[in-house]
C-alpha cells in the first residue's frame, strides 16, 4: 500500500475569509504573534502499487483535486507498509 | 423552443428552472439526467442550482468532470446558448467555459434573500428585454457566491463587457460587484443569482422572467434568419 | 482478528448489564417472560430501545390518547411515520414535528442537521415529497460563549443539511429563556405532499416478500441514541460525544429522488426510514403492523465499519437509511430505480408468517423474539402527579399589573428582547425560496407556500409560548394551539391539523407529570375547539440540566389550507389611508409577558386567561371577512401586546406609518398579552362590512405615509417614534449579542 497525501492551499492574494475569522478568534483567545493563518484541505489517497505514480498524483490534482484558478497543491508519496 | 435541464446527483432547482421554462415562459423543456452523453438536439441549455455532489471538495468540481459535460463542451462551442445558475455558474467555471473561481461568501454564511442586480450588458442573447443599467429584483441563495478572478482576468471581462449583471449592494464580496458574466463568444452565461425564482408575481417577482424571454426572443430571431 | 466478548445472558443478568442499557428490573423480568428464557446480550439491547421512551411512548402514552385525532379531513392518524390530511383535488399533505435536543446539545451542528434530515425521511417514506421545513428552536440567553456557539452552530446545521437537500426551510420560531440555557431544544417540522393514491405505509405484508435495505451503509454511530434521548443530560454527556450521528444531505438528495421514483412501483409493499434505534425499530415496526413476523441475515448489511456485532448493527443510529419491503420475486425493479442515483439497495432478509423477530449473524440465530411483544408491548406507565408548590403560589398571587412611565422607550427596548426582535439574521441563512412555491418566507406570522397547478395554497406555523405554559400549563395548552391557528387564520388559511412536539422535563417528578398532564389537556380542548386535531407528533422528556427542568415546551406545528391564493393577507399594512383596526379586548394580562420578564426579570403570576368560544368566534369571523375580501392585512398579536404588534405591521418596504388613538390604562393597552387578538387593516370603504362581520373589532387609527408610529393614548403622546429607526432596532438586535464579546 502507498499512501499519498495532497495538500491543497488557496493561492497567494486570494482572500481566505474562514483563516481570517480563525485568526480572529485566536487573538480574542489571547494568542498573540499570529500574523496569517490559512485554511486547506488534506486528501489521503491509498494506492495499491507504484506505477507511474507521481504522474498520476499530477494528474489527479490537475484534474479533480485542485482547482488552479485559486489552489496550489501539494503531495507527499510514501510506502505506508514498512511503518 | 427546446430547453434541456441537465440534472446532476444533488441537483435541487432544477425543476425550478423545468417550470420556469415550461410554465412561466411556455415552452418546451426537458430533464436530462447526468449520465445521458449528448445534448445534442436543444435551443438552448439550462444548467440548474442545488449542490451537485453534495459540494464535496468544490462546488461544481466533480459535477464538472461528468460525461455529459463533455457534450455541454461541444454546445458552448457550437453556439448553443447555455445558462448556468447558482451551482450552475460553479460548474460552467469548473468546466473552464467561464473564467474565474467562486469562493465562500465573505462573512461565510449561506445567504437567501432577494437583491437588487443591475444590467451591465443589456446586449446579449439573454437580457436583450432589459434596459441598460436597469434595476432588477432577482434571489439569490448561496454559501459560496463570491467571485474570484485575477486583475488580468477582470480587466479582460471589463473590455470586453463580459460582466453582465452586477450587484447593487454587494452582499458577498465578489470581485467588482460581478453577479453574472458572459464567454467572449455570448452564448455561455452563468450567474449566481435565480432568475428562475423570479418568474411569477406571487412569488415576489416576474423581474427574471424577462431573462428566459429575451432567450425565446432571440432564438426566434435566429430561427427566421435561418429559415 | 478482534472479537469483541459480550456477556452471556447469565452474565447480562447477574450483572444487571440491562441496566445500563435503560431497562428496570421489572422491565428485564417482563422479558424473561415474554421469551421464557433469559435474552442475550442483542436481545437485551435491541428490548431496551425499542422499550425506551423514544419509540414506546410507555410514559406518555396515557396523556396522549387524550388528544383528539379524528375530523373528515383527516387521512392518516398518528402511528405512521407522519400524520396525512386532505387538501382536496385527490391531493394531501404529510406532516410531522420531531425532536433532537439531546443530540443538538452535545454537537449543535450534527445534531440540527441529523434532526432535520430524519424528519424529511419520516416524510418520503410516507411517499410524500417535502416541500417546506420548519424549525422551533430554544436556547438560554444570547450572553454566553456556550449558548452563543450552540444557536450559532444549530443554526448552521440547519441550513448546512436542509439548504443541501433541497427543500425549503420557510418558518419556525425562537425563543430564548434561562431555562434552556443547559437544555437547547431543536425540534424539526416538514411537511410533504402527495397524491392519495400515492399514499405508503411502513408495513412488511405477505410471507416470502424480500426486504431490501437502501442508503448509506451502517456504521458504529449514534449507538443508542434512541435511550440517550432519554436520560439527563449531565456532565458527562460531553463525553458521549461519539454516540452523536453525522449526516450526508447528499446522499439524503438521492434517496429522496430514488423512493419517490419506487412508490410508483407496484412492487414496492411498504417503506420505512431507520430513525431513531435504527434497523431494529424500522424492521419490528413494519413486521408488526403487517401482523407478520421478519428474518434477516445481518451479515448481509451493508457495513462501514469492521467486525461489527449485531448488537451494534441493529442498534446503530447511521443516518440516511431506508427498509424497504418488495414483492418476492420483483427485487430487480426496485434495485435498477436505485442503481440510478449510485444508490445499493440490498437483500437482507424476507417476511416470515411466524410473526418472530429472527436475526442471523455469522450463521447462529443472535436475535428471536416475538415481534408483537417487542413493538407494541412495552409497559406503560402511569406516573404519579402532583401540583407543584410554584403553581399554588402564582395562583394566589395579586394580579400583577405594572406602570410603565416611558412608553417610547419600552417599545424600543421591547423590539430588541431576542424573543420578539428579528430572525433574520437566522432565516437569512436558509434557503426558504428553493422549488419556487414560497410565497410567504419566514418572518410573516405562518410561512405560505402554494401548490403548483391548483389555485391554492397552505400556511404552515410552529407556535408555543412556555412561559404561559409554565406559569399555568392547562391555559397555556391552550394558547399554544390557539395561537397556531390564529397565525394560520391571520394568512387567509383555514387550519387543518397539528403535530405536536412535546418537550418536558423528567416524568418520574410527579410535579413534572403533572405539567404534563394539564398542558396536554389544555391543548386538546383547544384542538377540539378549533377544529385542528392531532395528526402526528413526538415526545422529548428528561429535558433537564443539573436537575432544572426546562419549561414544559409542547411545540405545535400547525398546517392551514387557503380556499384560493386570492385569500392569501399579509401581516404588515399595505396602503396609506387603510383603517387599522383591533379585534378583541385588552384587559391588564402581564404574567409570562416580555414586559415583565423585563421588569422583573422573571416570570410569575397567571397566565393571561383564553376562552376557546371566543377565540373560535374570531377566529371564523375574520378567516370569512379575509375570504370576502374585506382584508388588506392581518396579524395576531402576542408577545409585547398592540404596540409591538402595530410596529411589525410596519416593517416592510415604503413609507408607511400608523396614526393610533386609544383611551385607557396605557400599560395595559399597548403591552399586555392579552389572547384572541389581531391587528388588521381595511379599505376604507370595507370598514362597515368588516365591522358589521366581526363583532369584537373596533377602529383604531390609520395607515399613514410619514413613516412614523404615533399612538395618542388618552389625548397624550404615548409613542412617537420613526419606524426606520424602530426597525434598525428590531433587526439589530440579534446580530449584536450574537457578535458582543463573551
Amino acid at each position: 500500500m502507498i499512501n499519498v497525501n495532497v495538500h491543497i492551499t488557496l493561492k497567494e492574494g486570494v482572500l481566505d475569509p474562514e483563516g481570517k475569522a480563525i485568526e480572529g478568534s485566536l487573538h480574542n483567545l489571547g494568542y498573540e504573534g499570529i500574523e496569517d493563518v490559512r485554511v486547506g484541505k488534506l486528501i489521503n489517497l491509498t494506492f495499491d502499487n507504484s506505477d507511474r505514480i507521481e504522474e498520476k498524483v499530477e494528474e489527479i490534482c490537475r484534474k479533480l483535486l485542485a482547482n488552479p484558478v485559486i489552489e496550489n497543491y501539494t503531495y507527499t508519496i510514501e510506502d505506508g507498509v514498512a511503518k | 423552443m427546446r430547453f434541456a435541464v441537465v440534472v446532476f446527483p444533488g441537483s435541487n432547482c432544477d425543476r425550478d428552472m423545468y417550470h420556469a421554462a415550461k410554465d412561466a415562459l411556455g415552452e418546451e423543456a426537458t430533464l436530462v439526467w447526468y449520465q445521458e452523453e449528448s445534448l445534442a438536439g436543444y435551443d438552448a441549455i439550462l444548467i440548474p442550482g442545488g449542490f451537485s455532489y453534495g459540494d464535496y471538495l468544490r462546488c461544481g468540481a466533480m459535477a464538472s468532470t461528468s460525461p455529459i459535460v463533455r457534450s455541454l463542451r461541444e454546445e458552448a462551442e457550437n453556439g448553443t446558448p447555455i445558462l448556468g445558475v447558482c451551482n450552475g455558474f460553479q460548474i460552467l467555471l469548473e468546466a473552464g467555459l467561464l473564467p474565474g473561481a467562486l469562493l465562500r461568501n465573505k462573512q461565510l454564511k449561506f445567504l437567501c434573500h432577494y437583491e437588487t442586480l443591475i444590467v451591465q450588458n443589456n446586449q446579449t442573447q439573454f437580457t436583450s428585454l432589459y434596459e441598460e443599467n436597469e434595476a432588477i429584483q432577482i434571489p439569490i441563495a448561496h454559501g459560496e457566491g463570491n467571485y474570484y478572478c485575477d486583475d488580468e482576468t477582470l480587466q479582460q471581462l471589463k473590455r470586453n463587457n463580459q460582466i453582465v449583471f452586477t450587484y447593487q449592494n454587494n452582499p458577498n464580496g465578489s470581485v467588482s460587484d460581478i453577479a453574472g458574466i458572459i464567454n467572449e463568444q455570448g452564448n455561455v452565461l452563468g450567474m449566481m443569482p435565480h432568475p428562475e425564482r423570479a418568474t411569477e408575481s406571487i412569488l415576489g417577482s416576474e423581474d427574471g422572467l424577462k431573462l428566459f424571454k429575451s432567450m425565446l426572443v432571440n432564438w426566434r430571431d435566429q430561427y427566421a434568419k435561418n429559415a | 482478528m478482534l472479537k469483541t466478548l459480550e456477556p452471556s445472558p447469565e452474565v447480562v443478568e447477574k450483572e444487571t448489564h440491562y441496566r445500563e442499557m435503560g431497562l428496570s428490573d421489572e422491565e428485564y423480568q417482563l422479558i424473561k417472560d415474554i421469551l421464557g428464557r433469559r435474552p442475550n446480550f442483542t436481545e437485551t439491547g435491541i428490548f431496551s430501545v425499542m422499550w425506551s421512551e423514544h419509540c414506546s411512548y410507555k410514559t406518555s402514552k396515557p396523556l396522549l390518547s387524550r388528544f383528539p385525532t379524528d375530523g373528515p379531513q383527516v387521512i392518516q392518524g398518528p402511528g405512521e411515520g407522519a400524520g396525512i390530511v386532505d387538501i382536496g383535488d385527490g391531493q394531501a399533505v404529510a406532516f410531522k414535528i420531531e425532536s433532537h435536543n439531546h443530540p443538538s446539545a452535545v454537537e449543535p451542528y450534527q445534531g440540527a442537521a441529523t434532526g432535520v434530515g430524519g424528519i424529511i425521511r419520516d416524510i418520503f417514506s410516507m411517499g410524500a415529497r417535502p416541500i417546506a421545513s420548519l424549525n422551533s428552536l430554544r436556547f438560554g440567553p444570547l450572553t454566553t460563549g456556550r449558548v452563543k456557539y450552540l444557536f450559532e452552530e444549530v443554526v448552521h446545521g440547519i441550513a448546512g443539511y436542509g439548504n443541501c437537500v433541497g427543500v425549503p426551510t420557510v418558518g419556525g420560531e425562537i425563543q430564548f429563556d434561562p431555562c434552556y440555557e443547559g437544555n437547547p431544544l431543536v425540534n424539526a417540522m416538514s411537511v410533504g405532499l402527495i397524491d392519495q393514491k400515492d399514499i405508503q405505509k411502513g408495513i412488511a405484508k405477505g410471507e416470502g416478500n424480500t426486504v431490501l435495505y437502501v442508503g448509506s451503509k451502517t456504521g458504529r454511530d449514534g449507538i443508542h441514541g434512541a435511550t440517550f434521548a432519554s436520560e439527563d443530560l449531565s456532565e458527562d454527556s460531553e463525553s458521549k460525544r461519539s454516540n452523536v450521528q453525522v449526516g450526508d444531505p447528499f446522499m439524503e438528495k438521492l434517496l429522496i429522488e430514488a423512493c419517490l421514483e419506487a412508490i410508483h412501483s407496484d412492487a414496492l409493499v411498504g417503506m420505512q426510514d431507520m430513525g431513531a434505534a435504527g434497523l431494529t425499530s424500522s424492521a419490528s415496526e413494519m413486521a408488526s403492523k403487517a401482523g407478520m413476523g421478519m428474518e434477516m441475515n445481518l451479515d448481509l448489511i451493508p457495513q462501514r465499519e469492521e467486525n461489527m456485532t449485531a448488537y451494534e448493527m441493529m442498534l446503530s443510529e447511521s443516518q440516511e437509511r431506508m427498509l424497504l419491503v418488495v414483492e418476492k420475486g420483483r427485487e430487480q425493479e426496485i434495485v435498477d430505480i436505485f442503481k440510478k442515483y449510485s444508490l445499493d439497495a440490498v437483500n437482507v432478509g424476507h417476511v416470515t408468517s411466524d410473526n418472530q423477530f429472527r436475526l442471523l449473524h455469522n450463521g447462529e440465530v443472535v436475535c428471536d423474539i416475538p415481534v408483537d411483544n417487542l413493538a407494541e408491548d412495552a409497559p406503560v406507565y402511569h406516573k404519579p402527579s402532583k401540583v407543584p408548590d410554584y403553581y399554588k403560589t402564582f395562583q394566589a398571587m395579586p394580579n400583577y399589573e405594572p406602570v410603565v412611565q416611558d412608553t417610547n422607550e419600552m417599545l424600543s427596548r421591547l423590539l430588541q428582547q431576542p424573543t420578539i426582535a428579528s430572525k433574520e439574521y437566522v432565516y437569512d441563512q436558509y434557503d426558504s425560496m428553493v422549488q419556487a412555491n414560497t410565497v410567504f418566507a419566514p418572518g410573516s406570522d405562518a410561512a405560505v407556500i402554494r401548490i403548483r397547478d391548483y389555485d391554492k395554497s397552505i400556511a404552515i406555523t410552529t407556535d408555543c409560548n412556555s412561559r404561559y405554559i409554565y406559569l399555568d400549563p392547562e391555559v397555556g395548552g391552550k394558547i399554544a394551539v390557539a395561537e397556531a391557528c390564529r397565525n394560520i387564520v391571520a394568512t387567509g388559511a383555514k387550519p387543518l391539523a397539528l403535530t405536536d412536539g412535546l418537550n418536558f422535563g423528567n416524568p418520574d417528578k410527579p410535579e413534572v407529570f403533572w405539567q404534563m398532564e394539564k398542558s396536554v389537556d389544555g391543548m386538546s380542548q383547544a384542538s377540539l375547539a378549533l377544529d385542528a386535531p392531532v395528526i402526528s407528533g413526538n415526545v422529548s422528556l428528561y429535558n433537564e440540566s443539573n436537575q432544572q427542568a426546562i419549561y414544559p415546551t409542547p411545540v405545535v406545528g400547525m398546517v392551514g389550507l387557503h380556499r384560493s391564493t386570492e385569500d392569501i393577507t399579509p401581516s404588515t399594512f399595505r396602503q396609506t389611508g387603510d383603517v387599522i383596526i383591533q379585534i378583541g379586548d385588552t384587559k391588564p394580562e402581564f404574567g409570562g409577558s416580555e414586559l415583565q420578564f423585563l421588569l422583573e426579570g422573571d416570570y410569575f403570576g397567571k397566565a393571561p386567561s383564553i376562552d376557546l368560544e371566543v377565540e373560535k368566534r374570531r377566529q371564523a369571523q375574520l378567516l370569512e371577512s379575509i375570504q370576502s375580501g374585506l382584508v388588506q392585512s392581518a396579524h395576531d398579536l402576542s408577545e409585547g401586546g398592540l404596540a409591538v404588534g402595530l410596529a411589525e405591521s410596519l416593517f416592510t418596504e415604503g413609507q408607511l406609518g400608523a396614526y393610533v388613538q386609544l383611551e385607557g390604562d396605557p400599560t395595559s393597552l399597548l403591552f399586555s398579552e392579552s389572547q384572541s387578538r389581531f391587528v388588521v387593516s381595511v379599505k376604507p370603504d370595507d370598514v362597515e362590512a368588516f365591522l358589521e362581520k366581526n363583532e369584537d373589532a373596533r377602529v383604531i387609527g390609520r395607515v399613514t405615509n410619514d413613516a412614523m408610529l404615533t399612538v395618542e393614548l388618552n389625548q397624550e403622546r404615548a409613542i412617537d417614534q420613526s419606524v426606520k429607526e424602530l426597525e434598525k432596532q428590531w433587526k439589530g438586535a440579534i446580530p449584536c449579542l450574537v457578535n458582543s464579546k463573551g
